[in-house]
């Protein structure tokens, strides 16, 4: 078990030393000289000359992807362009905003996702399959922008039940203050997809000869779908569920640029509007970093779910 | 060989091909037909749009600001032929408020405060609308002049226009009275010229990397891989926002290049597996008996056999990047300004909703949401019929 983690903590290194590569070739090479952007309009070719130094973009490509290269391993990318508040800073403070709208997120959605896939996949292509069915389909083509407008429109601005936008400092606060009604259209975006999947992935397992054993034994419906057909379906939506946990840091950049929640996402979008550079190049890094362990984890979890898993 | 086989005289017949019979099992299928028409239509109105049929005055100011959609009513003329009232003027230019001081606007909130100050000034300076002018505009003295050389009679030299405006539209009119039926008709050219073209851009790649990975394995493999995983590890989104970052450039070629640069990893790694799957078989070792080349085995006997997974994988994508597209031009990085995407006419409606002026958001909801409900209705029902195994 030990081993493997080692073994698998080892194989990120060259998927990341690539991930470093790309951000480098992307904002280094492809993204050219940000002096000029950040001199201003009336700069003169001395203060250019000034920032390039202060940034380390006038040494060779070589230098510059050393430089990059120790700022990802000692977790010291500077300062943001725009603000010069220290990047390291920016991912403290701007984390638990983040957090606290895509945990409950994530917990509420998963319960209500496999309950209502339970609950049609059971009672396959009858109406109310059907109709759930094309209701997902719908929601789904929407645009998430059209969801937030108007939800943030009608339920904060019209009636007033939720502020319409802002963000407190208290934990109680934010969580059933400022972050009900982004967590509520967040549900509201995410669980048409999720329900189509999970509905398949139990469809898939109902068809399974076991199931037609349990039945024949004797045991009720409820212990046929709750116990053996979800356990046997873990596997799959295991994996949906840690695929989208480090989606959700930068995931909910829109939800959190309209209701101003100081979050990752949010930081992400101002950024890219800055050009402020270290700030996008930080978050790219380590959500990507992030990605390749909540895969680890989603490995490590099929062993406990499924014992026949062998790690290898 | 395949003449004889297929030679009817013999008593054999041929037995249909996957082709054939997926398309017989995607017409038994009446939601499949339904959104093939639907999406054929949306096609069919982005290419009239794209030629310049339908929607070709979509930047022209045609109606007042924010006229409200009307269906029923005859109302679609300019309102001089209906009430024989002054025809109210508006727009972006901003010489036409100045020359035509009886400025109307029934729907603007701050009509009373206006009416008001005028009063009030009408009390003070005398009234007269050169002298309200002057207030305000100091020049007004100068351009009074000017009319008077050009020897025009006052009030319609300064405002420009010659056509008349309308007072309502099927989907009412923007903030610059702008029609906004044909803004979200050229919207739909945008997102299925966008949808298509990086659909097509990432499939490529996706798939020739794809084949090279599964056919060769070894080295090629392990090497496509770890940029596979390069690009898989970061989040879709994250990736695009990055580049657009980097890339600082607006435009519909730019919002392709993203899409279709970022989005190719899914098809590889479908594609990859198929080679794998394929390479080892009967008939691409017969091919290789006969002195068929590796890229001939590839692409010439290979590919046909996978190609329906190809074909779902590239449905899957326009709806993925439509979809994208609109939340890159909502957010300001994509199309530019001499163009329309449903995402920047969301933006602009983010903030009409307040004022009360919901029609601009709902054209784009409606229209986006029916070509995406009808494309992913079709993309399923297109891997039904060509997969029966997966149900």
């Amino acid at each position: 078990m030990l081993a493997y983690i080692v073994r698998r903590l080892w194989q990120i290194v060259p998927t990341m030393i690539g991930v470093i590569l790309l951000i480098f070739f992307l904002f280094n090479v492809v993204g050219g000289d940000p002096a000029y952007l950040l001199a201003g309009k009336i700069a003169n070719p001395e203060q250019i000359a000034n920032i390039r130094k202060q940034l380390g973009i006038d040494e060779p490509y070589y230098v510059q992807l050393w430089i990059f290269f120790k700022q990802v391993v000692t977790f010291n990318f500077g300062a943001s362009w725009s603000t010069n508040e220290a990047v390291s800073s920016i991912f403290a403070t701007r984390l638990p905003a983040s957090l606290m709208i895509g945990i409950p997120l994530i917990v509420i959605e998963t319960i209500i996702a496999i309950l209502i896939a339970l609950s049609v996949a059971y009672v396959r292509g009858s109406l109310t399959d059907r109709a759930v069915m094309v209701t997902c389909t719908v929601a789904q083509s929407i645009s998430i922008l059209v969801y937030i407008i108007v939800f943030q429109y009608v339920l904060a601005y019209k009636f007033g039940w939720f502020p319409v936008q802002g963000w407190g400092n208290g934990i109680f606060e934010n969580l059933f203050k400022y972050a009900t009604l982004p967590v509520l259209i967040a549900l509201a975006v995410s669980l048409a997809p999720n329900i189509r999947l999970y509905r398949t992935f139990l469809l898939d397992e109902m068809n399974q000869d076991y199931v037609r054993t349990a039945r024949a034994k004797g045991l009720t419906e409820n212990r046929v779908m709750l116990v053996h057909v979800l356990r046997n379906s873990a596997i799959p939506i295991i994996t949906n569920l840690m695929i989208q946990l480090p989606g959700l840091l930068v995931g909910l950049f829109l939800i959190e640029r309209f209701f101003s929640i100081p979050g990752i996402g949010r930081e992400v979008i101002l950024s890219v509007e800055r050009s402020d550079f270290p700030v996008i190049k930080a978050i790219t890094v380590y959500v990507a970093l992030a990605t390749m362990l909540a895969n680890l984890a989603a490995d490590l979890m099929y062993k406990a779910v499924d014992p026949r898993v062998e790690l290898k | 060989m395949n003449t004889a086989v297929m030679n009817p005289s013999i008593g054999i017949e041929r037995s249909p091909g996957l082709w054939s019979l997926a398309w017989k099992r995607l017409m038994a299928d009446k939601i499949a037909v339904f959104s093939v028409i639907v999406v054929i239509l949306f096609v069919l109105l982005a290419l009239a749009s794209f030629f310049g049929i339908v929607a070709k005055g979509w930047n022209n100011e045609t109606a007042v600001n924010y006229a409200p959609p009307t269906w029923f009513k005859d109302s679609h003329k300019p309102s001089a032929d209906l009430s024989g009232k002054q025809p109210t003027t508006s727009g972006p230019a901003l010489d036409t408020g100045l020359a035509k001081p009886e400025f109307v606007n029934d729907r603007d909130p701050l009509r009373d405060t206006i009416n008001e100050l005028k009063g009030q000034l009408g009390q003070s300076t005398g009234s007269g609308a050169v002298d309200e002018i002057k207030i305000v505009d100091p020049l007004a003295d100068v351009i009074a002049e000017l009319k008077k050389k050009l020897g025009r009679k006052g009030d319609e030299i300064g405002s420009g226009e010659t056509v008349k405006k309308l007072d309502s539209l099927p989907f009412g009119a923007d903030k610059w009275g702008r029609d906004v039926l044909d803004k979200v008709i050229k919207g739909t050219e945008t997102s299925l010229l966008v949808g298509f073209a990086a659909a097509i851009i990432a499939t490529l790649i996706g798939t020739v990397l794809g084949a090279f990975a599964g056919y060769f394995g070894g080295k090629i493999d392990d090497a496509l891989n770890w940029f596979y995983s390069i690009f898989s590890s970061i989040p879709y989104i994250l990736l695009v926002l990055a580049i657009a970052a980097v890339l600082n450039k607006k435009g519909v070629f730019t919002v392709v290049l993203i899409l279709g640069l970022t989005g190719w990893s899914n098809i590889f790694r479908v594609v990859r597996a198929e080679y794998l799957k394929h390479k080892g078989r009967d008939y691409v070792r017969a091919a290789n008996a006969i002195g068929a080349s590796n890229m001939r085995r590839m692409f010439v006997h290979i590919f046909p056999n996978i190609s329906h997974v190809v074909l779902v994988q590239l449905s899957i994508y326009v709806v993925l990047f439509i979809k994208s597209e609109v939340i890159l031009s909502y957010l300001g990085f994509g199309v530019g300004v001499d163009t329309v995407s449903w995402g920047s006419m969301l933006n602009e409606a983010q903030n009409e909703l307040i004022l009360g002026y919901w029609w601009q958001l709902g054209a784009a909801t409606l229209f986006m949401a029916v070509l995406v409900t009808a494309f992913s209705l079709f993309t399923d029902s297109l891997r039904d019929a060509l997969d029966p195994k997966l149900k």
